[in-house]
């Protein structure tokens, strides 16, 4: 077992244990942020440079500092080492500087966009970036084009993360998209109009931390903070069946799969669960979701109300 | 006043009816009336506290907060993108909207891909407090020195788009509501994410 202090906290870990995951054991506000990193995602991360953090101490056999901001999604902890994640002035400059990155090309189309309230890079905006961008010229933008009749996608917002090549890769046998050209001219693409068909397609969705690949049919019916999130689960031969369910009334406005505090989702869903069942009766309803308590989903959302009984207030006195 | 009436009195306000003699004097009753009609006459000569409302109006503070306006833009294109700040924020929960996706050939019509199909305000709920001029992205709706008007049903105060939105040869002016503050603000092109 390893030891490791994150922010002056230690854990002890197993070899191999990247420091992102470390520190996630810990929890809290040790974690850095990740856009492109998802844990169910082989290879994924490394993309973004959203989670870099300093190495104060390579390892007990070696104490130097690494001589520079490493990204924690990438790089595995050794025995002693000391990594400052927000104690550090330095990560905090540097993460400033990726979200102003980030945003150099991505729209400022948060009222329009459909993501907006669940969006990993709003969060990473709003925790740590600036909130002024010194970027004056144009933006740069791509021709939309029409991938499917499930998943509407813009490519304007693609912070090119690549988790969406990574599900494709791993959760079905052909992958039909990737990123074409190279450089600042790379985007997302399947060249081929109207080509994602396969049946787990709709993970791409769930996976994508912007707005670049959303719903169709949800897309403009509703804003995800005046629905009301559900688990809720179905017998499905193709899939776990484990999904939230997003309400409005009685209405089920869309389906996703159940993301963690990170923002990933571990049991994916298929399409059919995801476009198909938008009836609550085709559902098994468990419980209402858990959500983060800074999360605007939560607004308006009345928790822990004590309500008066008045069946017998009589009795309840006299007990 | 009786031991008891001390007893009851919870607040010790109430007062003792007193049933004393009038004096001759009060029995006349003249100089009572008299000393009210001195009151009433010294009126005439004062300055008149009510106005003759429609003919006269009083004025209004250039912020007032009173009927919604739903702003066009300079093209004439609708500002709002049914984000639904507007209705997170208010406090009344009076705003509600649907949304719907521009179409290619009305592209004059919204200046955005999504704009709200249905817009409504119930002024009955409405607490005039502004909070969705402030929560509004796109500068679309602000609060004008308009009255709400009576009406006879109260379905006549659910406001939809047709009384929202501004028309275009009868523009609200609402420049006086952005303080110079706020305008200059908006000049800095570092923060002209609003274009």
């Amino acid at each position: 077992m390893f030891k490791v202090t994150i922010d002056n906290k230690s854990i002890e870990v197993e070899p191999g244990t990247t420091i992102l995951q470390a520190a996630r054991m810990i929890g809290g506000s040790v974690v850095p942020p990740a856009m492109c990193y998802h844990s169910e995602l082989k290879n994924s991360g490394g993309k973004c440079r959203s989670c870099m953090v300093r190495v104060a101490q390579g390892s007990t056999a070696d104490p130097r500092p690494m001589p520079k901001l490493v990204a924690s999604c990438r790089t595995e902890v050794m025995d002693g080492m000391v990594v400052e994640n927000l104690t550090s002035p330095l990560v905090v400059e540097a993460r400033k500087a990726v979200v102003e990155f980030l945003l150099l090309n991505h729209p400022l189309d948060c009222p329009v966009c459909d993501q907006a309230g669940e969006c990993d890079l709003q969060n990473l905006g709003y925790e740590h970036g600036a909130n002024t961008s010194r970027f004056e010229e144009e933006k740069r933008t791509y021709e939309k084009i029409d991938i499917g009749n499930l998943i509407q996608f813009n490519p304007n917002r693609c912070i090119l993360c690549y988790r969406c090549v990574y599900a494709a890769d791993q959760l079905t046998e052909t992958r039909v998209h990737g990123i074409l050209y190279r450089g600042e001219k790379s985007e997302i693409s399947t060249f081929i109009h109207q080509a994602i068909e396969n049946d787990f397609s709709g993970n791409m969705i769930d996976v994508c931390p912007v707005g670049a690949l959303t719903d169709k049919t949800f897309r403009f019916k509703n804003r995800v903070w005046f629905l009301k999130p559900m688990d809720a689960h179905r017998e499905c031969p193709k899939c776990s069946g484990k999904a939230t369910i997003w309400f409005r009334g009685d209405e089920v406005y869309r389906v996703t799969g159940r993301k963690d505090k990170y923002g990933e989702v571990h049991d994916f869903i298929c399409n059919e669960c995801r476009f198909e069942k938008k009836n609550s009766a085709d559902w098994i309803i468990e419980g209402p979701r858990k959500i983060e308590s800074y999360s605007v989903i939560n607004q308006n959302h009345y928790k822990n109300v004590v309500i008066p009984s008045v069946i017998n207030p009589i009795k309840e006195v006299m007990e | 006043m009786n031991q008891d009436s001390t007893k009851i009195s919870l607040t010790n306000r109430s007062k003792v009816v007193s049933n004393k003699k009038m004096t001759l004097l009060e029995r006349f009753y003249l100089p009572a009336v008299l000393k009210g009609m001195s009151i009433t006459l010294s009126h005439f000569f004062k300055r008149e506290v009510t106005i003759q409302y429609p003919e006269v109006k009083r004025p209004f503070s250039d912020i007032y907060r009173g009927m919604h306006v739903l702003k066009l833009d300079d093209e004439g294109r609708e500002r709002c993108t049914a984000c639904g700040l507007c209705a997170l924020s208010c406090p009344a929960e009076a705003i509600t909207m649907i949304a719907a996706e521009r179409k290619e050939d009305e592209k004059d019509l919204y200046r955005e891909e999504k704009y709200a199909s249905k817009y409504e305000i119930n002024m009955l709920r409405c607490i005039f407090c502004g909070d969705c001029e402030s929560a509004c992205p796109k500068e679309a709706i602000f609060l004008t020195n308009r009255i709400v008007p009576s009406q006879y049903k109260r379905i006549d105060f659910i406001y939809g788009k047709d009384v929202l939105v501004e028309k275009k040869d009868a523009r609200v002016d609402v420049s006086k509501r952005q303080t110079p503050e706020v305008l200059t603000f908006k000049q800095d092109k570092s923060k002209s994410h609003n274009k």
